[in-house]
């Protein structure tokens, strides 16, 4: 018998040891985001937090230009969207883009070819323009996503020339055989979904021209006519929604109650900021980005020839708000305005050339 | 005196290989002459074969064959015949069902044709060994309890992968063949019907699930600890007093004033067990044929509570005047 005690605490200990050798990575962190008891909880690992906090701060600003001068485009030719701007404030943006986008090597040749800087024979310097443009709109006109707290072109690019985290359409695994082997465009471990087997590619379907509807739960309690959402279109939202996880290091419950997460009365005021983002997204890539096809050369784009185009992790980068929450708008106050309103609702000039 | 205290079992009772009773006059004959495996003798009789293969056997494992390479050939396919991708990315991979948009029509062989015939190939495996189990229970001169177990998991697996589809009039409404896609597509089943525990029949699933395995614990803990005096081999113990049965049974009277019967407590195993997919069945077939927000459901039946709001009021921003689209 006491063999058998013997026996039994040696396999305990076995067990134990082979729990603890896969322990978690590290404490999980849990916030309450809800009432009480019901699992309206924001979980996240020690490890990752500190990781996101040493990758997400704000560079030192330089300080104010003077307010008073000479304006930019009284000295600089072929000035079309800072046109607000005096020479030390045009200078001052410059010299931030040129930080933060353009590689160390090549700094103000990266976008300006040759002697004359007012040029537009870099392609660069178009896209450039075209991307002031939308940063003065997203801070104007996206109020109801970014806030006060506004974005800077470093909230996407963080010093790289072409920001990390953008999309391109997903032709999809390829099949050399013509008979079976179906994906239906899912089933594969594809990264925009963190690596489940739900539909690979959420993005060309949602943040583009004529998104597909991503609600697809029923309004009623029993089944009325008309369209509504099948199993599939709910995995492509499914999909979607794993991106917004991703993107933003956060658990459904950071926007939805999981009881029901399509009642707004149940959801936390995250969930409309998001859709507010969803649709701001949409009109970037729409109206700013997509418009640059003819302007960007091939080898910037993707497999179909689409250029890159922005999603929500292009500029949370896995934070619940990007630089957590850190305003890099209120140094850089030249980006704020939208000087030409218009222009948000309407292709950029600038693309087609 | 032989102990039963482990994890498996350490007695194997060996005696010389016995065919069975004798069969009723057929064409089969029981196949292999029956021999021993130490090991399995471990975890069961060591005692493995002869056999019973019969036609239903031969035609059920023929199709189950045909399905599982539909299935497996397929996901090879999708991976463009690479054996290393097949097995790195195998929980990925699937058999998927056609579009929605293909409705109940039957499909292009590779948009959701392999699909139906897979489902076709196992299902009637499927009902092919229910027919074995129920006509081997049968030719012992057994009762069928067995065989109606499994026809309450076919019917769960029917509903699932077709009657369910025909009702809402697409096979774009079930479940692929695949390790995590069918667990996505449980998941998105949820979401999409508006989350299926607030469904009764679900919370009755779940009931006899876990009321299943607490009964499975509470009768295999009691015979275990009374295998010492034997009680896995009593054959006196419905007469005579004192035995291992009385004593597990008196465990219970003592513990909670109420007992199974030796009998019983195989009538509420079997009841549980059956009735967890027969409920599930009826739950998944109500599922967007008769309701389509279970949660919807719960809250008009005064099912779900309500709780306090901790936020300021949250409102659809599409349902706001002038709200982007």
């Amino acid at each position: 018998m006491n063999f058998s005690i013997l026996r039994a605490s040696v396999l305990i200990g076995i067990v134990c040891l082979a729990t603890t050798s896969c322990d978690r990575p590290s404490a999980p962190i849990v916030v309450q985001h809800g009432y009480r008891g019901l699992a309206m909880g924001l979980v996240y690992s020690s490890n990752q937090v500190a990781a996101l906090q040493a990758a997400n701060v704000v560079p030192p600003a330089p300080p104010l230009a003077d307010p008073d001068g000479p304006a930019a485009t009284s000295v600089y030719k072929n000035i079309q969207v800072l046109t607000d701007l005096n020479v030390a404030q045009f200078t001052r943006v410059m010299l931030a883009i040129t930080e933060w986008v353009a590689p160390k090597d090549q700094s103000c040749a990266y976008c300006h070819s040759g002697a004359d800087m007012s040029s537009d024979d870099n392609y660069r310097k178009v896209v450039a323009r075209t991307m002031l443009r939308m940063v003065r709109s997203l801070n104007t006109d996206w109020k109801s996503h970014v806030g006060a707290t506004g974005v800077t072109c470093y909230t996407c690019h963080r010093g790289h020339a072409v920001p990390l985290y953008v999309w391109y359409k997903d032709p999809g695994p390829t099949s050399n055989f013509p008979n079976a082997g179906w994906k239906a465009g899912q089933n594969a471990p594809s990264p925009p979904v963190l690596i489940t087997s739900l539909p690979n590619d959420p993005f060309s379907e949602y943040l583009s021209d004529n998104p597909k509807e991503i609600r697809v739960i029923a309004n009623s309690v029993l089944p009325t006519s008309g369209e509504k959402g099948n199993i599939k279109q709910t995995e492509e939202t499914y999909g979607l929604m794993m991106h917004f996880s991703g993107a933003l290091g956060v658990n459904c419950t950071y926007c939805h109650n999981s009881r029901s997460f399509t009642s707004w009365d149940a959801s936390t005021p995250q969930r409309a900021t998001a859709w507010y983002g969803i649709r701001m997204v949409r009109d970037l890539n729409v109206h700013y980005l997509e418009p640059l096809t003819s302007v960007f050369p091939d080898n910037r784009k993707g497999p179909l020839g689409d250029v890159a185009k922005i999603k929500c992790g292009s500029c949370h980068q896995g934070v619940y708000k990007p630089m957590f929450g850190v305003s890099m708008l209120k140094d850089y106050p030249e980006l704020a305005g939208s000087l030409h309103p218009a222009m948000a609702t309407e292709p950029a000039p600038a693309a087609g050339k | 005196m032989a102990e039963y205290q482990n994890i498996f079992s350490r007695v194997q009772v060996r005696s010389p290989v016995y065919a069975g009773t004798p069969l009723p006059a057929g064409v089969w004959k029981r196949q292999g002459k029956g021999g021993f495996s130490y090991w399995l003798g471990w975890f069961g009789d060591a005692q493995i074969g002869p056999i019973y293969l019969g036609t239903l056997g031969l035609a059920s494992l023929l199709c189950g064959f045909i399905a599982f390479e539909i299935v497996g050939l397929n996901m090879l396919a999708s991976v463009n015949w690479n054996p290393i991708q097949f097995i790195r990315q195998l929980p990925w991979l699937a058999l998927e069902p056609p579009a929605e948009s293909n409705g109940l029509h039957i499909p292009p062989l590779n948009q959701g044709g392999w699909w139906l015939m897979a489902g076709f190939f196992m299902t009637t495996s499927v009902v092919l060994w229910w027919a074995r189990m129920y006509r081997r229970a049968r030719a012992l001169g057994m009762g069928t309890h067995v065989a109606w177990a499994f026809a309450s998991a076919i019917w769960l697996m029917v509903v699932l992968g077709f009657i369910r589809p025909l009702l809402m009039g697409s096979w774009g409404e079930a479940v692929p063949f695949g390790i995590f896609p069918h667990l996505d597509w449980v998941a998105a089943f949820s979401i999409r019907y508006g989350n299926l525990f607030y469904c009764p029949f679900h919370m009755l699933s779940i009931a006899f699930l876990y009321g299943s395995t607490l009964l499975f614990a509470m009768h295999a803990g009691t015979i275990l600890a009374c295998s010492r005096f034997g009680v896995d081999r009593e054959l006196d113990q419905i007469t005579d007093r004192g035995t291992g049965a009385e004593r597990a049974a008196l465990f219970w009277r003592w513990t909670m004033g109420f007992n199974a019967t030796v009998e019983s407590i195989h009538r509420w195993a079997w009841w549980f067990a059956v009735l967890c997919p027969l409920v599930g069945g009826i739950g998944i077939l109500l599922t967007g044929t008769v309701v389509d927000n279970w949660f919807l459901w719960s809250v008009k039946h005064g099912v779900a509570p309500s709780y306090p709001q901790v936020f300021p009021t949250v409102v659809d921003p599409s349902t706001l005047p002038g709200a982007p689209r």
